[in-house]
């Protein structure tokens, strides 16, 4: 009797070169995303081997970390982010390598477009030398983040050397509630189980929730897998996911299209598959969420309290020291509390699909005076259909402005920095200490949020803006 | 790129009892823009090392000449965060060779291990018996031996084991390089990729 396979065992298994006794498993790659900020070095190794790239036509390289998102038709006037982007450019001509520098209109976060032209299908395994790589486990593909070592070894030899991670199902049932998005079911299942508790597995989410989510939903729950600990998160295709990436560029067509569909069919947990480690949730419980501390599993409901020391895992010591930094006590309530800074973007949130529900919410209101707003786009792609659908005529409307492509302010490698002591509302994936510039303050929360806290300057329940709108 | 060979190691070490430490405490973004593995060791702990102005925090750990050493004794769950490479650069260009936490983030294990930094991971209880001894003294040495996968505290003698696989512990102990080992097998990963449907 043969054992029931899980969906990432059949992905993972259909990709082993070669089986290394009480050591790592050798894994081909079929796509390999690059970006200017953890290939230099990658590039230099194989200088220094003397050898090239394996297969270039399985590499994608785009600038996104440490670009602008103001004026990109000028110079990039830091002399550093320059030479990174001037290194990446002429490393991916050397090595005939597909590159989407700036001003490039296939331009944008390596995980927003990776999916946007068909790059990411299911089945896959997809690596870049970025963590939040696991969104493109959003396809049903083999997503992961990888150190530069690995990046160089992926050019060199289209393989990486990894010990097969064990498996997790995290099972969200039944509906969630009006105003609830899927970076609060993220947000949430993240606060569950802190954010080491998924590490040394590769999750498969299941359950209701994520079949009647969208690709950008499923993208952004993905995305987030890294901030509980996991090595990946992955969500069986579907009509949903097959839809979406039917007729893209980088999409089979025709006939292959046909034949791949038979396999992409196939690829699912089959019943009886056993789990190392299987978790369910009641998705109608989940509430908007947001962070109050200095990591992702430092997250509650958007109406609960700040939990006191003696209610929380782990260290007391570090638990105070986080909240000493966000200058917030333990039993605080978040509502009300005023907000400097609001960033809509990042490879969490920077989708179309986030612009929608950020216009939802200001539409026929005006930007608080005492916030500072960006929104960024993950892509050109994203930017047009912000433009085309008539979101930015609601959002200038509003007083507010779209900035360029990028990964702007989520990690702040640009200018888009949150200054010392502000506190800000961002859709992206990292509150850490100083993530977004040194001694700035992130509460992570789901575009609804981010647009509840613009308009209103302070924390606020999105649900109150949006039933006055029902009514 | 092959790196030191590591067998024991005896030192002195550096202990930062904070959980989750994450890698943008262990190298902020704004300092991975070279496009050489250099220089990394000056701006680790960056913003809990220095203030604003550049000046050393008194209180912390690294700014306090009575710790020092190639050993850094970290909490729960660290290394957390991003895949960038450049947190075990810092690490081991400031002068660490080995990490010992009670849990290791996963990317961050790997690039260890792949750079030639040893994470060695310990139980909850060893990792406050380890935190209590270099509280009261910071001259207590660690002994660190990869080929009986061992670190023992040399003041009382106590010491657990530490788990690594069989491959990479030949490589580190060899100073063998992973991308060697695939180029040795490039015939049967060529193969391998004609197999592959996209």
């Amino acid at each position: 009797m043969s054992a029931k396979k899980t969906l990432f065992d059949k992905v993972w298994d259909s990709h082993v070169v070669h089986q290394i006794e009480n050591g790592p498993d050798v894994l081909f790659i079929d796509r390999h995303m690059v970006h200017e900020v953890t290939s230099p070095v990658a590039f230099l190794g194989l200088k220094n081997r003397g050898i090239g790239v394996l297969h270039p036509e399985k590499t994608f390289a785009t600038a996104d970390h440490n670009t602008p998102t103001t004026n990109q038709h000028l110079p990039v006037a830091d002399p550093l982010s320059a030479n990174q982007l001037k290194m990446l450019e002429e490393n991916a001509n050397e090595h005939g390598i597909s590159y989407w520098g700036l001003g490039h209109e296939k331009n944008g976060i390596v995980h927003v477009v990776g999916p946007e032209y068909g790059i990411t299908v299911p089945g896959a395994t997809i690596v870049c030398g970025d963590s939040h790589t696991s969104t493109h486990g959003a396809f049903g593909a083999i997503a992961f983040g990888i150190g530069t070592s690995e990046v160089e070894m992926v050019l060199a030899t289209e393989c990486i050397m990894q010990p097969k991670a064990k498996r997790m199902r995290i099972n969200v049932t039944g509906e969630l509630q009006f105003g609830v998005t899927s970076k609060d079911v993220a947000l949430f299942i993240i606060s569950q189980l802190t954010t080491s508790g998924a590490t040394g597995y590769f999750v498969e989410y299941a359950g209701d929730v994520f079949k009647s989510m969208t690709m950008e939903g499923r993208m952004t729950v993905c995305n987030l897998s890294i901030e509980m600990g996991a090595r990946g998160g992955m969500i069986a295709p579907d009509e949903t996911t097959f839809h979406y990436i039917k007729d893209r560029e980088f999409t089979p067509k025709g006939a292959a299209w046909d034949k791949a569909m038979e396999y992409w069919q196939t690829l699912y947990t089959e019943p009886g598959a056993i789990f190392d480690k299987e978790l369910t949730f009641d998705g109608s419980l989940i509430e908007p969420m947001i962070t109050y501390g200095t990591n992702p599993g430092m997250g509650m409901g958007i109406s609960k309290d700040i939990p006191t020391s003696d209610m929380v895992q782990g260290g007391a010591s570090t638990y105070k020291k986080s909240l000493q930094y966000m200058k917030f006590g333990e039993g605080d309530s978040m509502i009300g509390k005023p907000i400097d800074f609001v960033f809509l973007g990042s490879c969490t949130n920077g989708r179309i699909e986030d612009f929608r529900a950020f216009a939802s919410i200001v539409k026929g209101r005006k930007k608080a005076d005492n916030v500072t707003v960006w929104l960024v786009p993950g892509s050109h792609k994203v930017e047009k259909a912000i433009k085309e659908e008539g979101i930015l005529a609601i959002i200038n409307e509003a007083g507010f402005e779209l900035r360029e492509p990028g990964c702007s302010a989520c990690l702040a490698m640009n200018d888009d920095k949150v200054p010392p002591g502000k506190l800000a509302v961002s859709t992206s994936n990292r509150n850490f200490e100083g993530r977004q510039g040194p001694g700035s303050r992130t509460l992570l929360a789901s575009p609804l949020v981010a647009a509840a806290a613009a308009v209103t300057g302070k924390v606020t329940d999105p649900r109150e803006l949006m039933q006055k709108e029902m009514a | 790129m092959a790196y030191d060979k590591f067998s024991t190691l005896t030192s002195t070490a550096v202990p930062l009892p904070i959980e989750n430490v994450d890698t943008d405490q262990i190298i902020p973004a704004r300092f991975l823009k070279a496009t050489e593995r250099m220089g990394f060791g000056d701006n680790l702990f960056r913003d809990w090392r220095y203030n604003q102005d550049n000046t050393p925090k008194a209180d912390f750990i690294l700014n306090d000449s009575k710790y020092n050493g190639k050993i850094l004794v970290g909490g729960h769950n660290f290394g957390s965060g991003s895949s960038r490479e450049h947190a075990a650069w810092a690490v081991y260009d400031y002068g660490f060779r080995v990490v010992v936490s009670s849990f290791f983030a996963d990317i961050f294990r790997g690039n260890c291990l792949n750079i030639g930094v040893l994470p060695v991971q310990v139980s909850a209880d060893f990792l406050q018996k380890i935190f209590d001894v270099l509280e009261k003294d910071p001259k207590i040495e660690l002994k660190v031996n990869l080929p009986e996968q061992k670190i023992t505290l040399l003041a009382t003698g106590e010491s657990e084991s530490f788990d690594i696989n069989d491959y990479k512990k030949n490589n580190m102990t060899n100073g063998f390089d992973d991308i060697d080992y695939l180029l040795n097998i490039k015939k049967d990963i060529q193969e391998f990729a004609k197999t592959r449907p996209f």
